[in-house]
């Protein structure tokens, strides 16, 4: 008797055919990895390695020193995560476990769209709504009550270091919250009750028991916020007043490297060319170490399920 | 014989220790249940905090917005500063001819690749898979550097630039999501199919991709949510163009586009554009999001 016809691609055919997928899909990541290394190495080559942590920036000079927008955006990131951390940990917690729970999936949800809001309107409502704001009250309230730490010194510009902390701390909070409260949801919830039976606070369940259980994915949820954070671009180009000098005020305008060549990139020839695609590189150097740590970390927490799909 | 039974409770040792036990275990408690109360008042107080700026940047999104939106503003293409009554016309047709030429390259491809990440396993799939992780948290300034690098220094500024950009924005979150989907398809399915004589290819076609259908959708619809937001990678791929361009190899206009360079201009029509831009922006976002839920809901409760 004849066999039929066999329908589909062969076996060997169809695994060819997603072997050869997987296969563009890394070459086009080995192929953007080295594309910007090779693009940046004319600034290595002319000005050596040492202009990356050099202060100044003066294209017209020749000068393309990094370390102002390093320090820009490291310190940005960290005023974004002074907030976030604690607010952030909180409103999961919240969140996860102290919520009715009749109102715990629509302000789930409302997280998780929220996390879906483009930065540029982030940006736009930071520099339209919160600059004036900040220009008129917050900053000359935080100089008169913290004036003496000497962090608040200068005028009250209104944008600046700070503001751009703020809007990255609005940025990232979503994200954050979403993927904490996820993994503080899964925590086995006999170990919960035990700890009740054991006499427990609520508070103490909650800090003894649930955050340390989900302590690695919070972790690696924070890593992945300031991922997002380092590497913003436009909802900071937008507020940060884009300095090219180090800033010696929480006040003062600065730049981040992703603000930097945004600012600059439609101008740039030669050297100060290669300056910005050296100062993606770095971008890309620090966002990828910061990346491959938060999903290792996330990584031996939770094995897949809503964690990664969040993160995603 | 007469045995004392006289037994003085207040002043008994034992008794007593016990007692102070007692004290201290009742303070104690109520100690902790005074911390407890502070901590938990803290962690709704600090719910609080994050609500206000994220219900404050929705709120003034649609207050301001709305006012912008006049048949106008759909129908018209951008003007230049000093000019009143422009739209956002070319920005929108831009940013969804970006996003379908996207789309349709990074769905196909990224799929495939979730399928293979689902049905192998190893080092390779290991290295691919780390690859796609790494590759959804890179700035995406750096893909837009990419984008520069790769196709404008050959072929100047275009719109399949920004695709091309966008693209690569989605594909690794659709690797992801594509695999988590296939993944959770119960091996039992594909067995059945495999016992009946079908080929794999058949079965991937027939069986894997109809079952992983819900988590497919949601993943590509966040994607391409994530990708019409974009605004860096397009800034130094499609350049911006103030006039209508249906071309895509031409430079194009975006909605994000639009929204970053009105914001910084001092004229108030054009930050009104901006924030209507915003919200058209988060009305497709959201409605994306929403829509990827609510179909695989439906979906899966087709299923059942």
């Amino acid at each position: 008797m004849r066999r039929g016809r066999r329908f589909g691609l062969s076996n060997r055919a169809y695994w060819g055919l997603l072997v050869g997928m997987a296969a563009v899909f890394v070459a086009l990541v080995v192929w953007y990895l080295v594309s910007i290394v090779v693009q940046a190495r004319p600034a290595f080559s002319t000005l050596g390695f040492s202009w990356i942590f050099s202060k100044v920036w003066d294209p017209t000079h020749g000068r393309f020193g990094l370390l102002p927008f390093i320090l820009g955006t490291f310190e940005t990131t960290a005023i974004a995560l002074v907030l976030a951390v604690p607010i952030g940990l909180g409103t999961a917690i919240a969140l996860a476990h102290l919520v009715p729970d009749r109102l715990r999936p629509p302000l789930s949800t409302a997280v998780e769209l929220l996390a879906a809001v483009p930065s540029v309107v982030y940006g736009l409502w930071g520099l339209i709504v919160l600059a004036p704001v900040f220009r008129s009250t917050v900053e000359p309230f935080l100089s008169s009550v913290l004036g003496w730490t000497g962090l608040f010194n200068g005028p009250s510009d209104g944008v600046g270091l700070l503001l751009a902390g703020v809007i990255l701390f609005v940025m990232v909070l979503p994200t954050m919250v979403a993927i904490s409260r996820d993994v503080l949801a899964v925590v086995p919830v006999e170990q919960v009750e035990g700890a009740l039976a054991l006499g427990a606070t609520k508070w103490q369940v909650l800090r003894k028991v649930v955050v340390p259980g989900a302590r690695t994915g919070i972790l690696g949820g924070f890593t992945l916020a300031m991922g997002r954070a380092l590497g913003e671009t436009v909802a900071v180009a937008l507020v940060i007043g884009n300095s090219p000098f180090i800033a010696h005020s929480v006040k003062a305008p600065a730049a981040t490297l992703a603000s930097l060549i945004v600012n600059n990139f439609g101008e740039a020839t030669g050297t100060e060319l290669a300056a910005l695609f050296g100062a993606a590189l770095v971008l890309l150097v620090i966002g990828i170490s910061v990346n491959a740590l938060a999903r290792v970390l996330v990584k031996s927490t939770v094995r897949g399920g809503a964690a990664s799909v969040a993160v995603a | 014989m007469a045995t004392t039974l006289s037994f003085d409770a207040s002043s008994d040792p034992i008794l007593q220790r016990r007692r102070e036990i007692q004290g201290v275990a009742t303070a104690s408690l109520k100690r902790r249940k005074v911390y407890s109360k502070i901590a938990v008042a803290v962690c709704w107080a600090f719910l609080g905090i994050a609500i206000i700026p994220l219900v404050a940047v929705v709120a003034y999104v649609v207050i301001k917005g709305l006012p912008a939106w006049n048949p106008d503003f759909f129908t018209h293409v951008t003007t230049p500063e000093g000019i009143a009554g422009g739209g956002v016309w070319n920005a929108i047709v831009g940013t969804a001819e970006i996003g379908i030429i996207a789309t349709g390259v990074a769905v196909p491809l990224g799929l495939s690749c979730g399928l293979f990440l689902a049905e192998s396993e190893g080092k390779v799939a290991g290295a691919v898979r780390f690859t796609a992780d790494v590759m959804t948290g890179v700035p995406s300034i750096t893909i837009g550097i990419f984008g520069y690098i790769a196709i404008v220094k050959n072929f100047g500024y275009s719109g399949l630039a920004g695709a091309f950009a966008i693209g690569i924005v989605m594909l690794p979150v659709i690797v992801r999501a594509g695999e988590t989907a296939f993944r959770g398809v119960p091996p039992t399915l594909s067995e059945a199919a495999l016992a009946l004589g079908a080929r794999k290819s058949v079965i991937a076609r027939r069986v894997v991709v109809p079952a992983a259908l819900p988590g497919v959708i949601t993943g590509v619809l966040l994607a391409v949510a994530r990708g019409l937001g974009e605004t860096a990678p397009l800034l130094l791929t499609v350049f911006g163009n103030q006039y209508m361009q249906w071309n895509p190899t031409k430079p194009m206009n975006a909605l994000t586009l639009v929204i970053f360079e009105n914001s910084s201009q001092p004229y108030a029509d054009l930050i009104q554009v901006a924030w209507g831009a915003a919200l058209l922006l988060m009305v497709v976002v959201l409605v994306l999001s929403i829509g990827s839920r609510v179909t695989a809901a439906v979906l899966r409760r087709e299923k059942r």
